[in-house]
């Protein structure tokens, strides 16, 4: 049975070789680099401060952060947790990885807000961006791993770009569905009171879509964190590379310590920014109700807004 | 009384092109005809109407009839198609982003129908909320706050959140959140539709009173006819994006123009709408110092009355019944004074006639006082029922003939 391509090829690989290599590449190298220097001194930062903070002081403070936005047993797990990541012995690559992490959505936010932003005010913009979202989103990481070497060469800053542009979407879909979700009379009622267009956004429409925003911010951080081993394929390291070299070695133990770092902060991060989410300082007792209620055993904190108590 | 907004035949058009629909509807089209022609909608079609500093104009229609759209135009929430509003004889159509900030900033308030409070803001964050986009200071913004928070009754509720207030208590936030920032023109899109029935009518005792000590100038929309007879210094009935009367409470409901505005006023209780001088007659009066008995008989068969008020040195001593009279016949010694009744009951003329029931019940006249004290009318329970009975259904163009002839006869008396 005859078929097109037993008389014509598109040679589309060709094109797309000689369009990045031939062009893209050596006319845009310094833009390229460019890009990566504000990446490579933000993560070069956190790492440095992450792994000068001693283990007991980072896995006290997280559990205390834990404690004042989520609850008690938050910060109970995440306090268990880091020690078993600390006694598995990965907690280097542990620290190294958070700073990835950290890097890329806090790179994603920079970007993702605005554009969000941006989307919810302009139609035509809404409309232009979500194609190239679908296409964030489906395209597996795979495919674009080979020009982000080309363009970038191999280490962390462009494991970092691969997964700042696998992890961008979630924060503009939500950022932009958060700030249309914002009820029109309330923002008919903010331009009644003579608002600029400016002050509509921070005080009304940003204040309503922060939860919504915040999910988005979660669901970007997971989607960083499971870009760990993968971005370890171009030269990014921490528990993604720990994974990948117990993979090359078919060393099981390895990689599940590996595996297992990565799980366990990605449980952390999870809880927290989820809680961050959920308004709940009103719905929990706060850090000094909770703290009183331990010498008060046996009398439940109550929340202070409702004067009810909490079970 | 200045007038403190003018609107010259204002138009609105929803659609993409309005110049061909305001064509139309000037070629006398409908509003239906328009929508299937070109698929654009007329939100408001040529009104006209000034506000007077310190009214209260009530804006009344049913649901589509283009009122929302209308009080839009006021503040520019909504772009006219056509037309003119002056704002204190600011031409708004041509005002530019910034003057249009500064009269929403200082000059106009507005208050909404499902309350459009922010949810994530304090009570009196709420209320402060122009003030703070004006740029006013922290402390000042908190101070006028409070204060404005105070006159609807709410400064105990200042921190907690709008969700925890019941509905008539975050409409009173939101009247607040108007008056904070002392505005001189409210702008009121069905405030109190959301309300049940008797909070309802506390808001709008409440909001008389406060308009009779703030004396703001006032656009308040409603679809309830009984809710504008309460409110509205004058009242537009509007239909299909066009006022079809404009006037007080007593010329719509007593003078209805069509038939679609006497199909509105028919259940209205019109006591509440007539006051004592709209069935006012000329007050009629004896003086003791003057006539005696015979003459009180002679007064009232001319009359043809069944009681005569006395007046003594111009103070109201009194009424002298037939009754009276006919239990003295024949006691050709009996003065006025023997046969005068002390308990005259009395009303004053600008009170509505549900007040003066009770007045009516002795089967007696009351006697009309002004607030000078003067005797200006009489008014009998039979022209009380009268006016009550009457039909509310058949457009009357001859109002009240009784209220003329009451005003010729005091200035009469007077002169
Ligand atoms: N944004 C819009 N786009 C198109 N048509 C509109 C728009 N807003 C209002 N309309 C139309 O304009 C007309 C008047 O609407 P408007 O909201 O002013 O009525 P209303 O008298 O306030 O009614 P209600 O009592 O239901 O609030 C209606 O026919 C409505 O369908
Ligand atoms: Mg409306």
């Amino acid at each position: 049975m005859w078929q097109p391509s037993d008389t014509f090829e598109i040679p589309l690989d060709t094109w797309v070789e000689s369009a990045i290599k031939g062009w893209l590449v050596p006319n845009f190298r310094d833009v390229f680099q460019a890009i990566q220097v504000p990446i490579t001194v933000v993560l070069e930062g956190l790492d440095m401060a992450l792994q000068a903070i001693p283990m007991p002081v980072f896995a006290i403070a997280v559990a205390l952060v834990a404690w004042a936005v989520a609850s008690r047993g938050l910060a109970l797990f995440t306090l268990i947790s880091l020690a078993i990541v600390d006694l598995i012995g990965v907690w280097t690559q542990t620290m190294t990885t958070l700073a990835m992490i950290l890097t890329a959505v806090l790179f994603c936010a920079i970007v993702g807000v605005p554009l969000g932003i941006a989307a919810a005010r302009r139609d035509g913009f809404e409309k232009g961006l979500r194609p190239v979202l679908d296409i964030m989103q489906t395209i597996p990481p795979f495919v674009y791993l080979v020009p982000i070497v080309m363009l970038f060469g191999v280490g962390m800053a462009p494991g970092i770009i691969a997964t700042i542009i696998f992890a961008l979407p979630p924060i503009i879909r939500l950022t932009n569905l958060g700030i249309r979700s914002v009820p029109e009379d309330l923002i008919e009622a903010a331009f009644a009171f003579g608002s600029s267009p400016r002050q509509v956004l921070w005080e009304v429409q940003l204040p309503l879509a922060l939860r919504t925003i915040m999910a988005g911010l979660n669901q970007t951080l997971m989607l960083a964190l499971s870009m760990a081993v993968i971005a370890a394929l171009i030269g990014a390291g921490g528990l993604g590379l720990t994974v990948y070299t117990g993979l090359g070695r078919l060393d099981v133990g390895a990689a599940t310590e590996g595996g297992l770092g990565i799980v366990l902060l990605a449980m952390i991060l999870d809880r927290i920014t989820q809680a961050l989410g959920s308004d709940s300082p009103t719905k929990t007792p706060g850090f000094l109700e909770t703290l009183k209620s331990f010498f008060r055993l046996g009398t439940p904190a109550t929340s202070p807004e409702t004067g009810r108590r909490v079970s | 009384m200045t007038d403190k907004i003018q609107v010259k035949n204002l138009s609105k058009v929803f659609g993409d092109d309005p110049d061909t629909a305001l064509a139309m509807i000037r070629d006398g089209k409908t509003k239906d005809d328009v929508l299937a022609e070109t698929g654009q909608t007329i939100g408001v079609q040529s009104v006209d109407f000034t506000v007077g500093e310190g009214e209260v104009f009530v804006v009344m229609g049913l649901s589509g009839s283009g009122k929302s759209t209308l009080v839009r135009m006021l503040n520019r929430l909504i772009e006219a198609s056509d037309g003119e509003i002056f704002v204190d004889g600011e031409d708004l159509r041509r005002a530019n982003e910034a003057t249009l900030r500064r009269l929403r900033l200082d000059k106009v308030a507005m208050v909404f129908q499902h309350f459009a409070l922010f949810p994530h803001k304090s009570v009196r964050e709420n209320v402060e909320y122009g003030l703070k986009v004006a740029g006013v200071s922290a402390d000042e913004r908190r101070k006028r706050a409070l204060d404005a928070l105070d006159k609807v009754g709410l400064s105990a509720w200042a921190d907690r959140r709008p969700s925890a207030l019941s509905g008539g208590m975050q409409q009173r936030v939101g009247l607040a959140r108007g008056l904070a920032v002392d505005p001189e023109i409210l702008l009121m899109d069905e405030p109190f539709s959301a309300l049940d029935p008797l909070i309802r009518r506390d808001m709008q005792n409440e909001l008389l009173e406060l308009q009779r000590e703030l004396k703001k100038t006032i656009v308040f929309i409603t679809h309830d006819l009984d809710e504008a007879l309460i409110l509205g210094d004058r009242i537009a009935i509007m239909k299909e994006g066009r006022f079809v009367q404009v006037g007080t409470a007593e010329e719509i409901v007593g003078n209805p123009a069509d038939d679609y505005v006497a199909a509105f006023t028919q259940d209205v209780d019109r006591a509440r709408v007539f006051d004592v001088q709209s069935v006012m007659k000329a007050p009629e009066s004896l003086d003791p110092a003057q006539d005696g008995v015979a003459d009180a008989r002679r007064r009232l068969d001319e009359l043809s009355r069944d009681a005569l008020h006395v007046m003594r040195g111009g103070e109201l001593a009194g009424i002298v019944t037939r009754r009276a009279l006919a239990e003295t016949e024949g006691n050709g010694d009996a003065t006025l004074e023997d046969v005068m009744s002390p308990d005259a009951p009395t009303a004053r003329p600008d009170t509505h006639l549900f007040t003066i029931y009770g007045a009516c019940a002795s089967g007696l006249p009351v006697a009309v006082i002004d607030g000078d004290g003067r005797f200006v009318g009489v008014v009998t329970p039979e022209s009380v029922f009268d006016l009550l009975a009457q039909d509310n259904n058949t457009p009357q163009h001859e109002d009240a003939p009784a209220d003329k002839e009451a005003a010729e006869a005091a200035s009469v008396l007077s002169a």
